[in-house]
């Protein structure tokens, strides 16, 4: 797996990366038993087939059976219909669907340990993202952001002048939108 | 009713039909053994922990039902990881049970501990911890339903000693509920009306009869449907004995080293049906040279197998039986007429066909005096001297593709090997899990010498356990295969591939472990010897056939290259090398 939401990426690696309009990131949306052992069967299914895993969420859904999985994948040179019909062949995968960005509504959150010199700019430019300071001492602050994918991109690059010492990125999660039609891929979500 | 988790798993087995057994026990399955002794299933006591595995496999193999292995944990659990992964690739219906450390041991680096499952989890349909024993029941009972239905292939369960100590109280589930399991078996009917369609206007039809037809127990749907269309058929080396070898539309087998018709119709063809193959790199060559004219209809019961290596104008995803039924039914006029009188004119393809078959035949050269003794000519002979039935196992190389192109296959479930892996070492466990399935039958494996060496032990299980297999070596005293591309790829340079032909001494090793042992040296010894085997049966028979060191396998597709550019015999050899590389 790569993740890219790693701390050590220059502003240009980073945009290159996790611009959203990429054409090769597709997100998938999988229902899975909630058991040990499956997120490994996934991981393991993406590593032997060559599959790159961008970013990952799981947490277990309203059925606490079952978890929903949001996977960002890096379909360079892949096919996207492979992905999805090896995922549907684990025993343990429910559903598997893909979630087009243009009829999606996509969220991340981001936790970051900033320079904050000039806390009231850090907050300014927090509070543009709808984020809010969380903690700050000594000269630091630690901020949240939850916001598109997209926007926490450009939220990170305006951090990066003060110091961006510690990020964390979730990964994205992701739902249909309420009037987006079904998926052409596969099965059910 | 209570039962330890041993008895219950012991009880489950014999619940899901389960008459034969292939395993060796040890400390975290010991619990299990213990029942053993009072179960009605039969248990094949092996001496290697892969041999159970690979027997299993050969059982499924010539019976269809699931093989059924079980073995101790960590070593043993590793050794059988190359069976499970020679399933996984070939699709074989196996249940592998291994034991495991006690749950309060897991992850202690106990003794005999290894992360089976973990190990496992690539090369699985689907494997289980049990962690209660109230699940061994539903667990063993969804073990055989996953191993069996959609695409066959291996689950594995692994039982920590004490979930087998504890008890729990008996129940049989009547159902299995899989909500991410639904294996598709119907097909679309649009799909084969298309497919229907494309076959009626086909100039150049091919039926590339996978092993997909052998899984779904559609042999004589595919020779109705060959036949109504008058479709010429080639029978990967997964699918030999689908379609018989003797029938006038049978072509044989394609492939690198695939017979020049069955190959050059594929290339030339205007449509591949392709009915439960996988358009394996084996087949296919380089696959963007591969059928370049070709329209593809693609039968497969796993939908991941559309679009993976070629994508087909029709995939049809469902039971192959099922499949072909409703090709035939699409295609059978309702007004009793001949099928073909509704399809494209195609006698100049028929002639075009039957001219190379002429022309470029499967040849070796017998040599004057019968020296040195070919292994095709033994391959030929053991075909005419023994039963029309014969279960033919082979391990892999030299020896496996002789088998494959000089046998006969008349009839489906005659011909056990290892396809996707390419197991050496497969033939002597698969042939013992072969007979045991199929007492009734003759069964001959065809093996290499350096594969021999590999499992040969096995044959003393064979001994003790009264399993006639009969076992001719083709011993060119060389990795032969290896020796053939050092050979053509590699300037002659022969780098670690000589075994010698009298080290080990086979006959001394056959009765050993208490088999007959024949050594033949020429070609007039080899129909005696085969006559003695047959006549033995109350013990394995070996024969030990010196054969031609330097025979080539062919015809040979380099790989990497075109089918286009397939090598049929040593006249060919000085341009293999710019024809492609040595294969991978």
């Amino acid at each position: 797996m790569s993740g890219a939401q790693g701390t050590n990426l220059s502003p240009e690696e980073s945009a290159v990366v996790s611009l959203p309009q990429e054409p090769d990131l597709h997100i998938f949306a999988a229902i899975v038993e909630n058991k040990f052992g499956v997120l490994a069967r996934i991981a393991g299914l993406f590593s032997r087939r060559g599959f790159n895993i961008f970013s990952l969420a799981v947490a277990p859904t309203a059925d606490p059976s079952y978890s929903r999985i949001t996977i960002v994948v890096d379909v360079h040179n892949t096919d996207v219909n492979q992905i999805a019909k090896q995922l549907d062949k684990l025993v343990n995968v429910i559903n598997i669907s893909e979630l087009h960005p243009s009829d999606s509504l996509e969220r991340e959150l981001m936790l970051a340990r900033v320079g904050a010199a000039d806390l009231e700019a850090v907050t300014e430019v927090i509070s543009e993202y709808g984020g809010e300071v969380l903690d700050h001492a000594d000269g630091e602050a630690i901020v949240s952001v939850s916001a598109h994918p997209d926007r926490l991109d450009r939220c990170e690059r305006q951090l990066r002048p003060f110091g961006l010492h510690v990020l964390q990125r979730t990964g994205r999660i992701a739902l249909r939108a309420l009037d987006a039609d079904e998926p052409a891929v596969g099965m059910t979500a | 009713m209570e039962l330890t988790g041993a008895q219950a798993l012991m009880r489950s087995l014999e619940m899901s039909g389960v008459e034969v057994m292939f395993g060796l026990p040890g400390g975290a399955i010991l619990p299990v053994y213990d029942p053993v002794l009072d179960s009605s299933i039969r248990h094949v006591l092996v001496r290697h922990e892969q041999g159970a595995g690979h027997m299993a496999q050969g059982y499924a193999h010539v019976t269809g039902k699931p093989g059924v292995a079980m073995v101790t944990s960590g070593p043993a659990a590793t050794n059988i990881v190359t069976p499970l992964c020679d399933a996984f690739m070939d699709s074989i219906p196996m249940v592998v049970v291994t034991g495991q450390v006690a749950m309060s041991a897991i992850g202690s680096d106990a003794f005999q501990e290894c992360d089976t499952t973990g190990i496992t989890m690539a090369v699985t349909k689907h494997n289980y911890l049990v962690t209660d024993p109230a699940d061994i029941p539903r667990i063993v009972a969804e073990a055989f339903h996953i191993a069996t239905t959609g695409r066959p292939g291996p689950v594995l369960i692994d039982l920590p000693k004490d979930v087998s100590n504890a008890t729990m109280e008996w129940y049989w589930p009547d159902d299995v509920d899989l909500p991410g399991y639904r294996p598709r078996h119907e097909v679309d009917p649009a799909a084969i009306a298309e497919a229907a369609q494309l076959i009626r206007t086909a100039q150049r039809p091919v039926i590339y009869a996978g092993g997909g037809l052998l899984k779904a127990r559609a042999a004589e749907s595919l020779r109705e449907l060959a036949e109504m269309c008058e479709i010429h058929v080639v029978t990967t080396l997964m699918a030999r004995g689908v379609f018989p070898d003797r029938h006038p539309l049978c072509l044989g087998m394609p492939g690198m080293h695939g017979n020049y018709t069955a190959v050059t119709a594929m290339q030339q063809a205007d449509l591949l049906i392709n009915l439960g193959a996988r358009f394996d790199d084996r087949v296919t060559g380089n696959p963007a040279h591969f059928a370049p004219g070709a329209k593809v209809i693609h039968v497969d019961i796993d939908p991941a197998e559309h679009g993976k290596v070629r994508v087909p104008d029709v995939p049809i995803a469902g039971d192959a039986k099922v499949a072909v039924e409703a090709l035939i039914e699409a295609l059978r006029p309702s007004d009793g007429s001949a099928a073909t009188d509704e399809m494209a004119d195609r006698s100049a393809w028929k002639s075009t066909v039957s001219g190379w078959q002429e022309q470029y035949p499967l040849s070796y050269d017998q040599p004057s005096g019968g020296h040195p003794l070919k292994p095709q000519y033994v391959v030929e002979q053991l075909r005419d001297h023994t039963p029309d039935d014969t279960i033919v196992v082979a391990g892999v190389g030299q020896h496996q593709m002789w088998a494959s192109q000089f046998w006969q296959f008349d009839h489906p479930y005659t011909w056990v090997n290892s396809g996707g892996l390419g197991t050496m070492g497969f033939a002597v466990p698969a042939a013992i899990g072969a007979k045991v399935g199929r007492p009734d039958r003759t069964v001959w494996a065809i093996d290499g010498d350096g594969c021999f060496q590999m499992t040969a032990q096995e044959l003393i299980s064979a001994s003790a356990e009264n399993i006639p297999v009969k076992v001719g070596i083709l011993n060119n005293a060389y990795l032969g295969m290896v020796r053939q591309w050092q050979e053509l790829f590699y300037a002659e340079r022969y780098s670690e591939v000589y075994l010698s032909a009298d080290h080990p001494d086979y006959v001394g090793w056959a009765e050993a472990m208490g088999c007959v042992g024949i050594r033949v040296e020429s070609a007039e010894e080899v129909v005696p010897a085969i006559t003695k085997a047959n006549a033995v049966n109350d013990r394995p028979v070996v024969i030990d056939f010196r054969v031609d060191t330097e025979e080539k396998v062919y015809p040979m597709v380099p790989a990497g290259g075109s089918n286009d550019d397939i090598i049929l015999g040593p006249e060919g050899d000085a341009d293999a090398a710019l024809k492609g590389s040595a294969p991978s």
